[in-house]
């Protein structure tokens, strides 16, 4: 969608955004931040996003320092979050300095600068939901605690029916579905090079996790061997690998490369290098964010078809379906998309229209449009002292 | 002895209630007034709505029958804003029916090819968009806030002062507009 902007008087100009996952760790969250502020700056916008951060060495210009985390267990692993009296007065201090026309909360109740964020601000605040939690962890959250934090959110965004369901059922309160965007420009500007020189396919995700579908593959390996017998196998995600490793047999084994743990920059590298990025998920994914990524990269893409994968895929115009959990079928498909040429230059072709649906310079007309609906003309985001006794405390350390 | 304990007790108790009172008050208070906010917001979307409406109406991109169905839509939702809720309601919907009678699929793509046409329809797509974020988030207001009205407490002690029942806005604001 097309928004006019000359019509339309600039009324938010200065963007808060508080993530509350360590700037320094790789994430869902703390991607999807930087992914935010930087289209939005890219539009003109102010942008200033607070954090958590371990390393202030090498921190963009735009992001505040929100204190150095603390490794606590959250949300079924750990995590590293800021609390306490010194994250409220980092937060007080950016809120007051920062002027903001919008405040934008990611994960508001996450126990980290987020909440503090919610109780330490009031006016035009928007939050985005991204997991999706069962109940007795956001009870646990303090009934009172969430409420209160809740009853100021003037606008919420969640990324995934999920994450709406979780909002909806659990906390009570109604989202509008604004999904995930992808950087288009990011994963396209990068040459192809294919170092091994024999053909590659690409596995990315949790390795231990049953529903990301690696054992699929493998059970399809010996099959697409057969037929090729010098491709290689990428596996790039967390995860010990040994349990796999044993049960393959030897020949299997030869062509299989673990990568571990991959940055950024890496996954893009082995998005260019592979001829068939593969994922064969067994189910559970809201929306497949990794699928676009690699068709935005222009890697063909077989998928298994599961109903959001399909939706993405655009049932199979812009990449191959096969049937979910069948291990010769995806070995069917993977050889035959590697055998023609013709039918991978006819996906990445329509991959590279489909995924300008998803691209952030389209996702974040959306968002935007949420900011100017919960936004009154010369309203500011100011600090809110009433009700809150830690916060008093604080004020008086404000001008540390 | 037994008596001071008691006595202390009760004053303990009490001290919480009132701040609990009090802090629940201030929580109502809160709400009401992000209610009055987002329904002015919802007013000015609304009426940007309506506005773009009535351009398209007299800027010649419609035909003189639709022109004339789509513009009394507009005015009547317009000068509605001293009415009823319920009624303004209706008369916002009844926009939204003319709206997506007048621009259907076809009409649509005869007049993204005009002088004019793409930029008008572009401002009307984000209109729309913004009268259904700001009726949602208005809505999703008046549910928190109507859920704590309900509490005893609340009511017992008429915590929410004189301030009126807030009501949910029921409008169809759904206009299928294409792409663009």
């Amino acid at each position: 969608m097309v928004t006019n902007q000359s019509h339309r008087e600039p009324a938010i100009h200065r963007i808060g955004i508080v993530c509350p996952y360590s700037w320094d760790v790789p994430g869902g969250v703390r991607s999807h931040v930087a992914d935010l502020a930087a289209t939005l700056r890219e539009r003109g916008y102010f942008v200033s996003v607070l954090a958590p951060v371990d390393n202030p060495e090498f921190l963009p210009e735009y992001v505040a320092d929100g204190g150095a985390p603390t490794s606590v267990p959250y949300n079924g692993s750990v995590a590293r979050l800021s609390f306490g009296i010194k994250a409220t007065r980092r937060v007080r201090n950016w809120i007051r300095q920062g002027n903001f026309d919008v405040v934008h909360i990611h994960e508001p109740l996450a126990p980290s600068l987020s909440l503090l964020a919610c109780w330490a601000a009031q006016g035009p605040l928007v939050a985005t939901w991204h997991s999706s939690q069962d109940r007795s962890r956001i009870l646990n959250a303090g009934y009172y605690i969430a409420q209160t934090a809740m009853e100021k959110i003037r606008g919420s965004i969640a990324v995934s029916e999920a994450a709406r369901t979780t909002l909806v059922e659990h906390v009570g309160g109604d989202a509008v579905l604004i999904p995930n965007g992808v950087r288009v420009s990011d994963f396209r500007d990068q040459e192809g090079v294919n170092i091994t020189g024999s053909p590659m396919i690409l596995f990315l995700g949790r390795i231990d996790e049953p529903r990301k579908g690696l054992s699929v593959l493998i059970e399809a390996a010996s099959e697409i061997i057969e037929r090729i017998p010098s491709i290689q196998f990428a596996v790039a995600g967390p995860g010990d690998p040994n349990p796999f490793i044993e049960n393959m047999d030897s020949h299997v084994r030869k062509q299989f490369t673990f990568h571990g743990t991959v940055s950024d920059d890496e996954k893009r590298r082995l998005l260019h290098q592979a001829q068939v990025y593969v994922a064969p998920h067994t189910g559970g994914e809201s929306f497949g964010i990794v699928l676009v990524e690699a068709m935005a990269a222009g890697t063909p893409v077989v998928a298994s078809n599961i109903s959001a994968f399909s939706r993405v895929l655009r049932g199979g115009e812009c990449g191959e379906l096969f049937e979910n959990g069948d291990a010769s079928d995806l070995a069917n498909k993977i050889c035959a998309l590697i055998e023609s040429s013709t039918d991978r230059d006819r996906f990445i072709h329509n991959s590279n229209i489909r995924v300008m649906d998803f691209d952030w310079n389209s996702v974040v007309n959306h968002v935007i449009a949420v900011y100017e609906s919960v936004h009154t003309p010369g309203e500011k985001v100011t600090e809110d002292l009433r009700g809150q006794i830690v916060g008093r405390f604080a004020k008086r350390g404000v001008r540390e | 002895m037994t008596q001071w304990l008691f006595a202390g007790l009760l004053v303990t108790a009490l001290v919480l209630l009132v701040l609990y009172l009090s802090m629940t008050a201030g929580r109502l208070d809160r709400l009401h007034r992000r209610i009055d906010l987002a329904e002015s917001g919802l007013d000015a979307q609304l009426l940007r709505r309506s506005g773009i409406a009535l351009e398209l109406a007299s800027n010649g991109l419609l035909d003189p029958a639709t022109s004339m169905v789509l513009s009394e839509a507009a005015h009547s939702a317009r000068i509605s804003s001293d009415r009823s809720i319920p009624e303004r309601d209706i008369a916002e919907s009844e926009l939204t029916d003319a709206l997506s009678a007048a621009l259907d699929p076809e009409e649509c793509a005869y007049i993204l090819t005009e002088q004019g046409g793409p930029e008008t329809l572009a401002e009307l797509s984000a209109a729309v968009q913004r009268v259904q974020l700001s009726r949602r988030f208005l809505n999703d207001a008046v549910r928190a806030c109507t859920q704590l009205r309900k509490q005893r407490s609340v009511r017992w002690f008429h915590l929410a002062g004189r301030a009126p029942w807030p009501v949910f806005r029921e409008i169809n604001d759904h206009v299928s507009l294409p792409d663009l």
